[in-house]
């Protein structure tokens, strides 16, 4: 249901939402915008509201806040589930609303796997801590004890005379007793589940399927003007002058001015702001738009030039960042010996959403923002940042995202939005074109990977050294962001003579986190070579990791970003993969099984891949088996879509895509020279989860980075072709 | 500027703009139909999809002017009460990651069902290969087709 009234109170909202009887996330709208979010949880009289997540009211409403983003993880569904696991509630009938950006809900993102981990605990906590007062509650009514009764439905039971109260009836009641700490309340054993485990549809899906106004570029208000913004093509320019009285001459053009910006790759840009009275005239406006570019130095950069320079890197060598043992002793005395040099380029978030932000200038001189941002919290700095603002005076909103994968980390966009509505003093949406959005990305860091590894007598891997090509963004002696190769990446400590070394190529192109940052690369490279070397050996490419691997063991972590590595995890997620695609089964020249394995973000994924190449190098990817452990699955549907999700988007990547500097500038633009995968190139995927009981671990990422290697590796068993360079179609594939 | 009236899910609308303006931007601009999606502008990726008395077309590529008395349907018109057979289904196979691209998706997937009552796989990929989703549900999607398909033969199609 949509309502369209321009201000509904709280009071009123919860009587339209008990008239429509629950079923679904219900939107609402607050005043004067098209899509609704939760205000916070106020304290509407006699509501039962324990903590910042939880609020029942007495007419039975169940309202769960969904603190974090969510851009398709399925974040808005997973965690008030675990809320309402602990609560016994009525998964079914609670409403569910975005918690806006606000401290009490603790770090509000989506990033890095990390929701599930992050908020495990606690919501379920929170959840168990308001069960614990409905439950007394209720045996305070009926004069009973409370371990007699249980919560279920949305209700309280007393089993042994099976008498019920909704959780409504007990709400007054509830607000009115102390809350028992949240240490002491008891979680349910994982037997004792009734919806974690459960496949549950997303909450948003049926205002999805109707076209309801969720994402960040449907939203409006009264008043509100349209505005692009052009940015210099060449990564550090700037505009001189540009032709803005044609441009303001146009109708329908309100205005039109030059941004001046800063040098900040992730914040302001410099730019031409044309401001328009519809989405059309601003987008129709900027086709006349003349601009005098200061292209700055960067306008000499080109992919062909980073290329160059890897290779003269490659030949001087690089700095030592780890030696272990002695890899030239063991490369001396191996028994076979292979060298190989890898390349992955540049990739490009391309959400189907593109970039948008609302900027809305409040009475009283405050300012609000409504954005599909995956770190609200950034966004409100940035915003502050860019209208020159005290920060109370700053609001931030999320809406829905159409599409993260790690592009919406950065709130680039919105400090534009913001100079341009605090300029105008309107609200304005600022929608980037899709040819804004590929060119003026954040892109997957490209590297170069110069590789030689050894086996020896016995078969097995005996030394690794990589020189490791990297960028930095205008620095010859710092990744740039996302750039980096952790010095423990297997098969770093995997082996007693491992080398790694590294160059960094001075670029000007800003780079960013795309999904399993650094894996989604890396993994392509390593379990590559770590094929190339088992078939030097004569091996079979699952034993020879399974050996590498070696016996079951905990290799420690360092902090967040690096846990600890657990070998047995890896091993059952390799095996299982194996067993379920049928491993090893003999198959015609021309059809192809490969296998990889990756550890990222605390998950364990191990796939295989079935493909067929045509003798004149036509590929099809027929079939991907997945196996997986990242612990108990919250919402088997849920996870099943982001490893489907996964396939697709590693594919996709290692197969067509390529993004490529010329003249310092973004040669591709849309979707006919950046493609996307479509259905007819989809394979089948099968799934397989090892549901240990390890504390469960975000699944958004971890299931892409081996599905590039796995095809790869596929394709060299199918055609004896060995792939070291993505994307696949710059590799001819024909066999004879 | 121009005049036109538009007639969009069983309403006629008269709105004021360029003639070149594209239906989609009309839809989301002047008439608050804020389902239809924009993705590419060029027709590249069918986040646009609208149907053309009852034919798909990409909105983004439709210029306004080019409308003229041609009933058009949006997702927000498909089915008056939001129970199409495919949103129906859409739901039960919990198809949606982001959800950006499934209006255009259930649209070209109605207009292949009109077409094509009970489609293959072949039917569905040459059908729905001009909408791309960046999350990757078409898996999600050929079920939900194929599911949609029997739901409507044993009577649920409106």
């Amino acid at each position: 249901m949509k309502i369209t009234t321009p201000a509904v109170s709280r009071r009123d909202f919860l009587q339209i939402s008990a008239l429509a009887g629950g079923g679904f996330a219900l939107g609402y709208a607050l005043p004067g915008t098209a899509l609704a979010q939760a205000p916070g949880l106020d304290n509407t009289a006699r509501a039962f509201t324990p903590n910042p997540f939880i609020k029942i009211t007495p007419d039975g409403i169940v309202i769960l806040v969904a603190k974090n983003p969510d851009a398709g993880q399925g974040v808005k569904t997973a965690l008030p589930m675990l809320l309402a696991e602990e609560l016994g509630a009525d998964f079914n009938k609670v409403t569910i609303e975005y918690g806006g950006l606000d401290p009490q809900l603790g770090a509000q993102f989506a990033g890095g796997s990390l929701s599930v981990p992050m908020n495990y605990q606690t919501l379920r906590r929170a959840g168990a801590v308001a069960r614990t007062v409905l439950v007394q509650a209720a045996a305070d009514t009926w004069g009973v004890p409370a371990a007699e009764c249980e919560a279920e439905n949305s209700t309280v039971i007393h089993r042994p005379t099976g008498r019920v109260l909704g959780f409504g009836d007990l709400a007054s009641r509830a607000a009115t007793m102390p809350l028992p700490d949240e240490k002491s309340v008891v979680l349910k054993r994982p037997k004792e589940n009734k919806l974690i485990g459960n496949r549950v549809g997303g909450v948003d899906n049926p205002a999805i399927v109707t076209g309801q106004p969720l994402f960040g570029i449907d939203q409006k208000v009264p008043g509100m003007v349209h505005a692009v913004y052009v940015k210099c093509p060449v990564f550090g320019g700037k505009p001189v002058s540009a032709n803005l009285d044609r441009i303001k001459r146009i109708p329908g053009v309100l205005d039109a001015f030059l941004v001046e910006g800063t040098g900040d790759y992730y914040g302001l840009l410099p730019g031409v702001a044309i401001v328009a009275d519809s989405t059309w005239t601003a987008f129709k406006a900027r086709r006349t738009l003349d601009v005098e570019w200061d292209e700055g130095p960067g306008a000499a950069q080109s992919s062909a030039a980073y290329e160059e320079a890897a290779a003269k890197a490659a030949a001087a060598g690089g700095k030592e960042m780890r030696n272990d043992g002695d890899v030239a002793a063991k490369f001396a005395s191996a028994a076979k010996v292979v060298e190989a040099a890898y390349h992955y380029p540049y990739l490009h978030h391309a959400t189907l959403e593109p970039m948008n932000a609302l900027a809305i200038p409040t009475a009283g001189g405050g300012l609000e923002v409504l954005a599909p941002t995956q770190t609200p919290d950034d966004a409100k700095n940035v915003a502050v940042k860019a209208s020159g603002l005290p920060a109370e005076k700053v609001k931030v909103r999320f809406t829905r995202i159409g599409g993260g994968f790690g592009r919406r980390l950065t709130n680039d966009y919105v400090a534009e939005a913001v100079v341009i509505a605090m300029r105008v003093g309107k609200p304005v949406k600022l929608t980037w074109t899709r040819e804004d959005d590929t060119q003026h990305g954040q892109y997957r860091p490209p590297a170069w990977h110069y590789l030689r590894g050894a086996v020896d007598a016995s078969g097995r891997l005996s030394a690794w050294q990589n020189h490791f090509v990297t960028v930095g963004l205008n620095s010859d002696s710092e990744p740039a962001r996302a750039a980096e190769l952790g010095n423990n990446e297997l098969p770093a400590r995997f082996l007693a003579d491992y080398r790694l070394e590294r160059s960094i190529t001075n670029t000007n192109v800003p780079t960013s986190w795309l999904r399993a940052p650094g894996s989604n690369g890396l993994a392509f490279v390593f379990q590559g070579f770590i094929d190339e070397l088992a078939h030097a050996a004569g091996r079979d490419p699952l034993d020879f990791r399974l050996d590498l691997l070696g016996e079951d063991r905990v290799l420690p972590g360092s902090g967040q970003w690096e846990p600890p590595y657990n070998t047995g995890r890896m091993k059952g997620v390799l095996r299982l993969a194996a067993g379920k695609a049928g491993w090893g089964k003999k198959l015609p020249k021309g059809s192809g099984q490969g296998i990889a394995f990756h550890f990222s973000h605390s998950g364990y994924v191990a796939e295989v891949a079935d493909v067929t190449v045509t003798p004149d190098g036509a590929l099809t990817v027929d079939r991907v088996v997945v196996a997986v452990d990242v612990g108990p699955i919250i919402n088997p549907s849920g996870a099943e879509n982001q490893i489907q999700g996964s396939i697709i988007d590693g594919l996709s990547g290692a197969w067509l895509q390529e993004l490529t500097i010329e003249n310092g500038a973004v040669v591709q633009s849309n979707f006919h020279d950046y493609p996307l995968l479509r259905i007819n190139a989809s394979p089948k995927i099968e799934i397989h989860f090892i549901e240990s009981d390890n504390p469960p671990t975000g699944l958004g990422e971890p299931a892409m980075p081996p599905l590039p290697p796995a095809v790869c590796n596929a394709i060299f068993a199918a055609t004896g072709r060995r792939v070291r360079r993505l994307p696949l179609v710059r590799t001819d594939l024909a066999w004879s | 500027m121009p005049t036109y009236t538009l007639k969009v899910n069983g309403q006629a609308h008269t709105i004021n703009v360029a003639a070149d303006t594209p239906l989609l931007w009309a839809l989301r601009d002047n008439l608050g139909l804020l389902g239809t999606k924009y993705g590419c502008g060029l027709g590249l990726c069918g986040a646009c999809t609208v149907h053309l008395n009852g034919v798909p077309v990409r909105s983004c590529q439709t210029p306004v002017s080019a409308v003229g008395n041609t009933p058009v349907t949006t997702i927000e018109g498909l089915d008056p009460a939001g129970r199409h057979p495919l949103q129906k289904t859409w739901c039960d196979h919990d198809v949606p990651q982001c959800g950006y691209c499934q209006s255009g998706q259930i649209m070209t997937a109605a207009a292949l069902l009109k077409q094509t009552p009970n489609p293959t796989d072949a039917d569905i990929d040459a059908a729905m290969a001009g909408n791309l989703c960046r999350c990757g549900t078409y898996v999600r999607i050929r079920a939900a087709i194929k599911d949609a398909a029997s739901l409507a033969a044993k009577g649920g199609m409106q």
